[in-house]
């Protein structure tokens, strides 16, 4: 006890080192990991070995189908691409020369073939678009403004008309710019109208407005979308006056807006719910205006804890997008069924469905590893 | 704080005296006045600006508003129908009718699998095995990523190019898996199965019955009478006794290949099959969800507490967590189960004939676009509101009583 603490320490540090036994093989290593992890119980074995079976009947039939066999290219006949190979191992081997052939016009439809770079580049500004507006570091409020630059720069490159490039109707628009379009302005132009609605909705003071946001909100949420797609495609005609006519692809994004607006206000709705009352009264007692305090205090709290559930809707939207095919509109999907249309190529709708799984698959996988990865990390700051 | 009542301070609490309203700017309750009558007022406005251009269209296109066409044939031809239907005679009502039974008929059955295959995955996804745990991830991931209408076109035609009735799937004695739809047989129905089903009926009232008997036996007594056994028996025992009684009558309508179709038999159409499949696979990846997350909301002390007490891993299980995973669980459950319902037309790009389906065909027909939205809407309002009636019943009886 009386040691000095320096000849502790020297004393230890003169001790040979222990010599440090190795685990037994039963508790690490891959061996124990397989037993505790697959072989624990011959329940859970049984499932394990199930399921090795089919994992690899599966896996192997598929590459066999999509690899092995699969016909790549097919030549070029007198009347266009001949075929007769890929349908003679129809069933046993994939066809992927449809996607050869046919990509251009899955991804852009019927855009000029010679203009098809515009839409291309529109493509990655968008994808340029979500990733910088994902980026925390851009959080602030000149995101808007590069989000009214992009756009309006797309509507360029699609249209064009100016800086020596054709005019291009929209009527000949299609494929995944299309797809592009209809979500991120439906969202653009959703969101604002989802705050005000939420705003609305939440307010005491204002009970006719109050009453007008809940009927909007839940008469949108409680019918399909196809319903409103119909209004939109056979309806708005009618309510609008003789001789004014909107283009489809308009009209289809206004229903498009109104719906992601019902149901973006639900998600800013829970925002400003899970705010304390404190913020504000304390906004009243600095003596702020009503929208002073909604734009200062309230809404930028209240954005932030929405945003997981905010990228949730975005990629429910999305995929909704493709429901446009049922009223006629040249998205993606339209876009790949019309290809598998052709005579040529009817049969072969496995692969293009599958070259088409995989772009939505890519694009809201990405926003879904993104939300969860929010989560966890707004989750992380709260449970400290 | 005992002294606060007798405070003269606090005796007014009640709330500001009313001042009567003051027409002026500065007033906030004259202000809330004048912006509500502002927003009524544009809302009026742009909504008779729309219905005053509605009407007039509509005048000039010479078609009539109201519901008067539901009586007029249809003459829309309908695959299938769980009610008697003929184009040359049955009016619009009765088709839209038709449509409205198709919705529910895969709505109902979508629900119902969604729930099981989802609770599985979901369970799956927290299982101790690593490769289950994988898979029903997997499957949970790639499901809710890829839009659901090109699930629908996948499996209608992976469906649509499965061999001709020729040369269909003999799965087993008179059920066969081909092009034309999944055929099998079915009971005749007769006065005995009335009766027998009349009898399970009661069996089931019965046994719950003798449940809460148990129940409350068990509360004075701590033994449980056995309920299992005599459940058996009156559910099952008691409809086969009546239906032997009654001379077990047991004839099959069995599926018979003539020419290039089956005659008789009851079928599953490529178009059902397709859309309700498609249905269930892609909602149960979002109610596996829904499942896995309110499983884990219930703390990991529950397992411990109710093991302490002596319970199996069983009765924990059912009497502790699940009440409590439950009420995590129902709220967003009810909101998938409306979804599906409204999901569910996207049978129209199937060429599945449910309400929108048939709704969009008459409104083409007859030019009545207004009362064919209106009905759609009015549609899938009530299912709407039924399940959201029936789910906040069932929440509020499992809702935690506080004080």
């Amino acid at each position: 006890m009386n040691t000095p603490a320096s000849a502790t320490v020297s004393a230890t540090q003169n001790l040979p080192a222990p010599t440090r036994e190795r685990p037994p093989a039963d508790v690490v290593g891959p061996w124990a990991w397989a037993r505790n992890n697959l072989f624990a119980t011959w329940w859970s074995t049984a499932i394990t070995l199930v399921l090795i079976y089919a994992i690899l009947r599966a896996s192997l039939g598929f590459v066999e189908w999509a690899v092995v066999n699969a016909i790549w290219t097919v030549p070029q006949g007198a009347s266009g691409p001949d075929t007769s190979s890929c349908r003679a191992i129809k069933g046993i081997g994939a066809c992927w020369a449809v996607i050869g052939e046919k990509y251009r016009f899955i991804l852009f439809g019927r855009f000029p073939f010679d203009e098809q770079w515009r839409p291309a580049i529109c493509v990655a500004l968008f994808i340029g678009l979500y990733i910088v507006s994902a980026m925390r570091r851009f959080w602030r409020k000149e995101l808007v403004l590069i989000w009214v630059v992009v756009l309006a720069a797309i509507g360029v490159l699609m249209w064009g008309g100016v800086f020596g490039m054709p005019y291009v109707g929209q009527d000949v628009w299609g494929g995944l710019p299309i797809t592009l379009i209809l979500s991120t302005f439906g969202l653009a132009f959703a969101f604002p109208i989802a705050v005000l609605v939420a705003l609305g909705r939440r307010s005491t003071k204002l009970p006719a407005v109050k009453l007008l946001c809940v009927l909007y909100v839940e008469l949108i949420r409680g019918v399909p979308l196809i319903s409103l797609l119909f209004m939109a495609s056979v309806m708005f005609p009618l309510f609008m006056p003789d001789g004014v006519n909107f283009d489809k692809l308009l009209r289809a994004q206004v229903a498009f807006i109104l719906f992601a607006a019902a149901y973006l206000a639900e998600v800013v709705r829970a925002g400003l719910q899970a705010l304390p009352k404190g913020q504000m009264e304390a906004g009243d007692a600095l003596g702020l205006s009503y929208w002073q305090k909604t734009g200062m205090i309230i809404l930028p709290q209240a954005l932030r804890l929405v945003i997981p559930p905010l990228v949730n809707t975005f990629i429910a939207f999305f995929k909704d997008t493709s429901l446009v095919l049922i009223i006629g509109i040249f998205d993606v999907l339209t876009t790949g069924k019309i290809a598998v249309s052709e005579p040529t190529w009817q049969g072969f709708s496995t692969e293009v469905y599958l070259f088409l799984a995989v772009i939505y698959f890519a694009f809201c996988f990405a926003m879904s590893r993104y939300s969860s990865g929010l989560e966890r990390e707004f989750s992380r700051s709260r449970g400290r | 704080m005992s002294g606060a009542k007798a405070d003269p301070r606090f005796a007014t609490t009640a709330g500001p005296p009313r001042r009567r309203m003051q027409l002026r700017w500065s007033d906030p309750n004259f202000r809330n006045l004048v912006w509500q009558i502002v927003v009524v007022g544009l809302v009026v406005l742009v909504i008779g600006y729309l219905v005053g251009n509605t009407s007039r269209n509509l005048a000039a296109r010479n078609i009539a508003t109201g519901f008067a066409f539901l009586g007029r044939v249809a003459g829309i031809p309908i695959g299938e129908s769980l009610i008697p239907y003929d184009p040359a005679t049955s009016t619009y009502g009765r088709a839209l009718w038709i449509g409205v039974l198709n919705t529910l008929k895969v709505a109902i059955v979508g629900i119902i699998l969604a729930t099981i295959l989802g609770t599985l995955v979901g369970v799956g996804r927290l299982s101790k095995n690593w490769l289950l745990a994988r898979i029903t991830a997997v499957y949970v991931e790639v499901l809710r990523d890829v839009p659901l209408l090109l699930q629908l076109l996948f499996w209608y035609m992976a469906l649509q190019s499965l061999p001709a009735p020729k040369q269909s799937f003999h799965l087993l004695d008179y059920v066969y898996l081909s092009n034309r739809g999944f055929k099998l047989p079915v009971l005749v129905w007769q006065e005995a199965h009335s009766w027998a089903a009349l009898a399970a009926l009661a069996g089931i009232v019965l046994t719950w019955l003798w449940a809460r008997l148990a129940t409350r036996r068990q509360e004075l007594t701590g033994r449980r009478p056995p309920v299992w056994p005599v459940a058996l028996l009156l559910i099952v025992g008691l409809p086969v006794v009546v239906w032997a009684t009654l001379g077990a009558p047991f004839t099959l309508d069995k599926p018979v290949l003539r020419g290039f179709n089956f005659q008789g038999g009851a079928t599953l159409s490529p178009e059902y099959g397709a859309l309700t499949l498609g249905l269930i696979i892609y909602t149960a990846a979002y109610i596996a969800e829904i499942v896995r997350s309110g499983i884990l909301a219930v703390p990991n002390g529950q397992w411990e507490a109710g093991g302490a007490i002596g319970l199996h891993r069983g009765a924990v299980l059912r009497r502790i967590v699940l009440p409590q995973a439950m009420r995590v669980i129902i709220p967003p459950l009810t909101s998938e189960y409306l979804n599906l319902t409204k999901n569910s037309s996207l049978a129209v790009a199937i060429g599945y004939q449910d309400v929108v389906s048939i709704a969009n065909t008459t409104l083409n027909q007859t030019g009545q676009a207004i009362e064919g939205i209106a009905y759609i809407m009015a549609v899938y309002l009530t299912i709407s509101l039924s399940i959201s009636l029936f789910m906040n019943w069932y929440n509020a009886h499992i809702a935690l009583v506080e004080r």
